[in-house]
This record gives C-alpha cells, sequence and structure tokens, in this order.
C-alpha cells in the first residue's frame, strides 16, 4: 500500500552537521500515496456521551489531521414516543407530555400545542386576554431562559466557565418566576387548552417586576463578559458559516435564520396569542455565522423584557379560562395545607349539594372533551425557531395524531453544512450555534 | 429534473410490481366519494376488549374528516390555487390528475396532490414567482387504517416568507404500497422528516439519499406511530437483547 524509501536519504556535510535531504527520490510517490490511501482517515464518534454534545447527541465526525472532511449526526437516544402516547390521553393531558419534549422551552411546547386544540375546537377568539397576555408573558421569559442556556452551555464549550456561571445564575431567576407562577421549575403543564391552569399567584407582578430590574443589570454582563471579548471572538466569528440560501433550503429557523440577515419571526409574520399588539423588534445580523447567533440571542432576550414589561402592564383582572363550561375544567385550586388541589368549597358543592356537577366533573375529567374532526398546523416562534404542530382530530376525546415539527430537529441538520471542512474543535461551537434539545429532537 | 423523473419512474415501477389486492390493480389509491368518512368508532370510551362496562358500548360514530371546498376559497388560497393550476398546465401537467382535492377548513388549505405529481408540484409551489413557498417545515404523516386505500397520508406544509403564505399538501397512498416520491431534491430539509416518517409510518420515499430509521435502533421491528402498533405492553428489543415487557418483567410486590 504505501511505499517505502528503498535507498537512505542522500546526506551531505555541512559546516552544522549532517544535513539529510528527503526530498527527491520516490518521496513524492509516498507522499502521494499516504494522501490517496483512503484508509488512513480517522472517524470519530463525538457522544452520545459527551458534554459538549448537548445531551445525547451523536456526532460522527470524518476528519483528516484536524479538518472535519464530513459530519453526520446521529440521533434518537432520547426519543420517548411523546407523540404516539398523546393518542391514548384526553386533550386536556396533552401539555404534560409535550412540556417534556425540549424542556427547555416548556412554554412554547404547552401553547402550541394548545393553540392547536383550541383551533381546531373553533375558541381561538374566546381565550381571555388575561390568559394570552400571560402566555406571551411566560413564552417571553422562557425565551430569556432558553438563550441563557444556549449562551451557558456554549461558553462551557469554549471553556469560558464564568459565562456558564453567570447563564446559570440568570436562568435560576427565570425558574424562580416559573415556579412561582405554575409552582414547578420546569414541566410546568400550565397553559392548557382554553387558557391555563390557574391565575397568577399573589406577589407574581411584584417579583416580576423585581425580575425585570435584575435582568436590566444583568444582561449588559454578557456584552461586558463575551461581546468585545478578542479569545470569544475568535471562537465564534466566522464558525458555523451557514448562509440564507443554505438556511432556508435546509429549513433552519430562528436564530439561524435571522443571522443570515432575514427578519423572519412567527411573532411579527403570523401572529399569536395578540403578538402584534406588543410593541418589539426583530434583531437580525447579517455575519451568518456563530458570533452573530449569540449578538442575536443577546438582543432578542432585551426584546423579550421589553414584551415582558408590556404584559405587567396589561394584566387586567379577569378570567385565565374559556367561559365554556364544556371544555374549562370545573376546578377551583386553592393551595389546602398537603399542596395546590381542588378548593374544600368546591369539592364541598359538588359532593353534597350538586350531583349535576359532580357528574359534569367527573365526565369532562376521566372522559375529557370531544374536539371536532380536521386537522389544523399551528405554530410558534420558539427560542429555536419555528415550533409548528400537526394535530389531527377524528371527533374523538383523544388526539387522532399530533405531529411537532421541533425546531432543534429541523436546525440540528444544518450541523453537516456548518461543520465540514472546519476544525473539529469549531464543530463544538457551531452545535453550541444552533442549540439543539435533544428532548425536542427526539420527542 | 432528470431525478425527478428518476422518482416518478421508480414510483410507477413499484406500483407495476406491487399489485395489492386492497385497491384497484393499477395501484392508485382509491377514489373517494363525497363525505369522507374515514373510519367507523364503537363505544364512548376506546375499550372494545370487554372491559366497557358502561353500557355505551353500542353506540356507533362514523368518523368524517372536512369534504372537499368549491371555489371560492376565500382569502389568498383562490389566488394560489389559480396559480399552481395555471403553472401545472404550463409544465404540461393537468391540475385536475395532480390536485385530487382541495379541502378549506378552519382557516387553512389543504391540496390533495396525486403522488406521482408530488415532485413537480412542489418544485413549482417553490419556484414559481407568484407562489414561492421557499419554507418547507417538514412531513408529517398519518394513519387510517379503515380507510381502505388511502390508509397512509403524508402531510407538508409549505410556508412563503415572500408572502406571508401557509398551505398544506396532503398525499395517500395505499397501506399495501407505500410508496411516494420524496421531495429532497427541491426541499433539502424534508431528508431527516422524510426519515422520521419512514421511521414511525413505513412510509417509503423513492429518491431520498438515504432511507434510513432515524429515532429507532437500525434493528427495529415495525412502524410504532401506525395505528395498530401498540402502545408498550411488546418485548423491548434493542441489538439483539430482549427486555421482556413491562407487565412480564420480575416483579418484587
Amino acid at each position: 500500500m504505501t511505499t517505502h524509501a528503498t535507498r537512505p536519504a542522500e546526506a551531505r556535510e555541512t559546516t552544522e552537521g549532517t544535513v539529510y535531504t528527503v526530498t527527491g527520490g520516490d518521496w513524492d510517490e509516498f507522499a502521494a500515496a499516504v494522501e490517496s490511501a483512503d484508509d488512513e482517515r480517522i472517524v470519530v464518534n463525538m457522544g452520545p456521551q459527551h458534554p459538549s454534545t448537548h445531551g445525547v447527541l451523536r456526532l460522527i465526525l470524518e476528519i483528516d489531521g484536524e479538518t472535519v472532511t464530513e459530519a453526520r449526526a446521529g440521533i434518537g437516544y432520547l426519543h420517548t414516543g411523546i407523540e404516539k402516547n398523546l393518542e391514548y390521553r384526553t386533550w386536556s393531558q396533552g401539555p404534560t407530555f409535550v412540556t417534556r419534549m425540549d424542556y427547555l422551552t416548556p412554554f412554547f411546547n404547552e401553547a402550541a400545542y394548545c393553540l392547536g386544540v383550541e383551533k381546531l375546537l373553533g375558541i381561538t377568539d374566546d381565550i381571555p386576554d388575561r390568559a394570552s397576555v400571560i402566555r406571551v408573558l411566560l413564552m417571553e421569559l422562557n425565551r430569556l431562559s432558553s438563550h441563557f442556556v444556549a449562551i451557558a452551555t456554549g461558553g462551557m464549550e469554549l471553556g469560558a466557565t464564568t459565562v456558564m456561571i453567570y447563564g446559570f445564575r440568570d436562568r435560576e431567576l427565570c425558574l424562580d418566576i416559573f415556579e412561582l407562577i405554575t409552582g414547578l421549575r420546569m414541566n410546568h403543564a400550565y397553559i392548557r387548552p382554553g387558557g391555563l391552569a390557574q391565575d397568577l399567584p399573589p406577589g407574581a407582578v411584584d417579583a416580576l417586576r423585581e425580575f425585570v430590574k435584575t435582568m436590566r443589570k444583568n444582561l449588559p454582563e454578557y456584552d461586558k463578559l463575551c461581546t468585545g471579548n478578542p479569545v470569544f471572538k475568535a471562537r465564534l466569528k466566522d464558525v458555523g458559516y451557514l448562509d440564507l440560501a443554505g438556511a432556508l433550503a435546509l429549513g433552519a429557523t430562528g436564530p439561524i435564520l435571522r443571522s443570515a440577515g432575514l427578519p423572519h419571526d412567527l411573532r411579527k409574520s403570523d401572529p399569536y396569542c395578540g403578538y402584534e399588539t406588543y410593541d418589539f423588534e426583530v434583531p437580525t445580523t447579517d455575519t451568518c455565522d456563530s458570533y452573530g447567533r449569540f449578538l442575536l440571542r443577546l438582543e432578542e432576550m432585551r426584546q423579550s423584557l421589553r414584551i415582558v414589561e408590556q404584559c405587567i402592564d396589561r394584566l387586567e383582572p379577569g378570567p385565565v379560562m374559556v367561559a365554556d363550561k364544556k371544555i374549562a375544567w370545573p376546578a377551583q385550586l386553592a393551595l389546602g395545607p398537603d399542596g395546590l388541589g381542588n378548593s374544600l368549597d368546591h369539592i364541598k358543592n359538588i359532593m353534597g349539594t350538586s350531583m349535576e356537577a359532580l357528574i359534569h366533573h367527573f365526565k369532562l375529567v376521566t372522559e375529557g372533551f370531544r374536539v371536532p374532526a380536521g386537522q389544523v398546523y399551528t405554530a410558534v416562534e420558539s427560542a429555536k425557531g419555528e415550533l409548528g404542530v400537526h394535530m389531527v382530530s377524528d371527533g374523538g376525546t383523544r388526539p387522532y395524531r399530533v405531529h411537532f415539527r421541533d425546531p432543534s430537529f429541523t436546525n440540528l441538520q444544518s450541523m453537516a453544512a456548518m461543520c465540514e471542512g472546519g476544525m473539529v474543535a469549531d464543530v463544538i461551537v457551531a452545535v453550541a450555534s444552533i442549540d439543539p434539545v435533544m428532548g425536542g429532537v427526539d420527542r | 429534473m432528470s431525478a425527478q423523473g428518476d422518482a416518478n419512474r421508480r414510483v410507477n415501477e413499484d406500483e407495476s410490481a406491487n399489485v395489492n389486492e386492497n385497491t384497484s390493480t393499477s395501484g392508485v389509491p382509491a377514489p373517494r366519494g363525497e363525505g369522507e368518512p374515514i373510519a367507523r368508532r364503537r363505544g364512548m370510551f376506546g375499550a372494545n376488549n370487554g372491559g366497557d362496562t358502561s353500557g355505551y358500548g353500542g353506540l356507533a360514530r362514523t368518523v368524517r374528516m372536512p369534504g372537499a371546498s368549491q371555489r371560492p376559497y376565500g382569502g389568498y388560497f383562490d389566488e394560489v390555487a389559480d396559480e399552481l393550476e395555471g403553472a401545472l398546465e404550463e409544465q404540461g401537467v393537468d391540475p385536475e390528475a395532480a390536485i385530487e382535492k382541495t379541502v378549506v377548513d378552519r382557516g387553512e388549505i389543504t391540496f390533495h396532490i396525486a403522488r406521482e405529481h408530488l415532485p413537480v408540484v412542489c418544485r413549482t409551489l417553490r419556484d414559481d414567482p407568484a407562489l414561492r413557498f421557499e419554507l418547507c417545515t417538514g412531513v408529517s404523516a398519518v394513519h387510517n387504517p379503515e380507510d381502505t386505500g388511502r390508509e397512509l397520508h403524508a402531510v407538508y406544509h409549505l410556508r412563503s416568507l415572500t408572502h406571508g403564505r401557509l398551505i398544506r399538501l396532503e398525499v395517500s397512498v395505499p397501506d399495501s404500497d407505500p410508496h411516494l416520491p420524496s421531495v429532497v431534491e427541491t426541499y433539502p430539509t424534508n431528508d431527516w422528516h422524510e426519515r422520521e416518517a419512514y421511521d414511525f409510518f413505513g412510509l417509503v420515499f423513492d429518491g431520498h439519499p438515504a432511507l434510513t430509521r432515524i429515532m429507532m435502533p437500525d434493528d427495529w421491528q415495525g412502524f410504532p406511530q401506525r395505528k395498530d402498533y401498540p402502545l408498550g405492553g411488546i418485548p423491548v428489543e434493542y441489538k439483539g437483547a430482549q427486555i421482556p415487557a413491562p407487565d412480564q418483567r420480575r416483579s418484587y410486590s
């Protein structure tokens, strides 16, 4: 296979000592043989358990020296069959599943799902204003928390652990708000078909105002830490390059598409939950690279804060669930000594005085409501891009088919286009700039 | 264009190779009448193996999907339909044959496309300046086991960023011949989406560069999101190792 030199390299004596000349002879042949021998390629398996692959993502890299010649992604390690499971549960039980898909963007999953159910039911216009405002509020807080993780883990993978500490510190503040409002840090199942599981708790508005104030102080720290940092810039600039044609062909949305200069945002182009009434901007960069995506995420967080502030100002007292008692669960939640549950008054009412209310409660909870047959597609602009739901009902009390078009799944396809021809170390940066979450990719 | 023709030819070859008894011998999906009944359900609670003690087990219900719509479709739908029909005619494709049916429901338009015309329809939708559906959001699949001859559906959502529009394409194929042409050539983003639809529903996208399983292990048997595939209760098989079904595992109670 490889040709070895059949004669020793020529030697000549100089004042510095003996100099061997390895050019000439069959050296050229040797070099050519090494170059063309294809079993010299190295295939590196990165993951599925690797701290830099964002969960259980397996990257199969074919490398030549430090250069990646071919990159592929192996996924499916976190497949949980959520779409299949949804077909075996009522429409109201759906949020409990979908909130666990992309576990960093639970409110987007829930909102997309619920908007789909509401569109199938034809009650989109009946959703109370307060419910929509709180949905927007939570989605924007979720955009903040998701971007914090994207920046934090991206920084950690570069070795910038301070960025990680900062990112997770601020994400924790977002999760504190989630916990205050929904009772859970993650997997909330708070947005329900028809509205919300419950209203904001007392003190939520004050906590939100405090949160916005803290964030206004904390967000510039990322600028100070990263934006002008020469090491950070050297690692991110021109890495993970994907231009507009590539992004559209590969279906990449969210920060990847906007980093290529197209201000496409479903909140502007196909508004839902009343986004058309909020004042915010869709930032773009035209660098098409990881650095641009980092800057975008920072700017999007500032815009999200603006929306959060507008939401706080708009919160008017009112119901947070549709008035239709055939859809809204009859539960009157209250905090008891053993945690959140049906209020004692409500239980006293259905158990003691109103058999019809008891029957209604029982039917609605065990059997669920019926949704007219048909199919819809609803999409929200998640922190990662277009999160679409294709939902089919056969007129029954359970979804006939729910398919999630998760942005992480689609965006991850662009990994190969971003990485091939680059350095191995840049694969990490490119994947971090895609911000895939395997819970969403594999569902 | 040549690869597209290739894909078409492959579909036709497969059709002639797989004569199925459920549908007509030509292998085309069976035509569907008005009203769009796709299934019949019995009972109320979904339990049909004797577990339903409610007394409602005798209830029967016909599942009807929204039927074909008549013009005008409303909004931008008429414009899209006109442009698509015109552009197809220009290319020598009979719009009547390519678009089996158009359904407008809940403010969304669905074009039911004959599978052999899917590649040309997609390319037209993407490239025609008046249509410009640049972004495909992938393919979803639906399994209607009782809708004989049209059991498997592939559903595509196309978004036009230029015009701010969204349409749906739906392709139906019989279970006995689950082939349809791939649109990866037009929309490279569908690479993984088509693999996913194959993995979970067994839809075979002819012309896909590498149609392999994507979520399930490579050696998995069956297509898990089909309606006749159970939820749980099956032994887990992975690379030769056998793990019994949950109800047959050791218990410590």
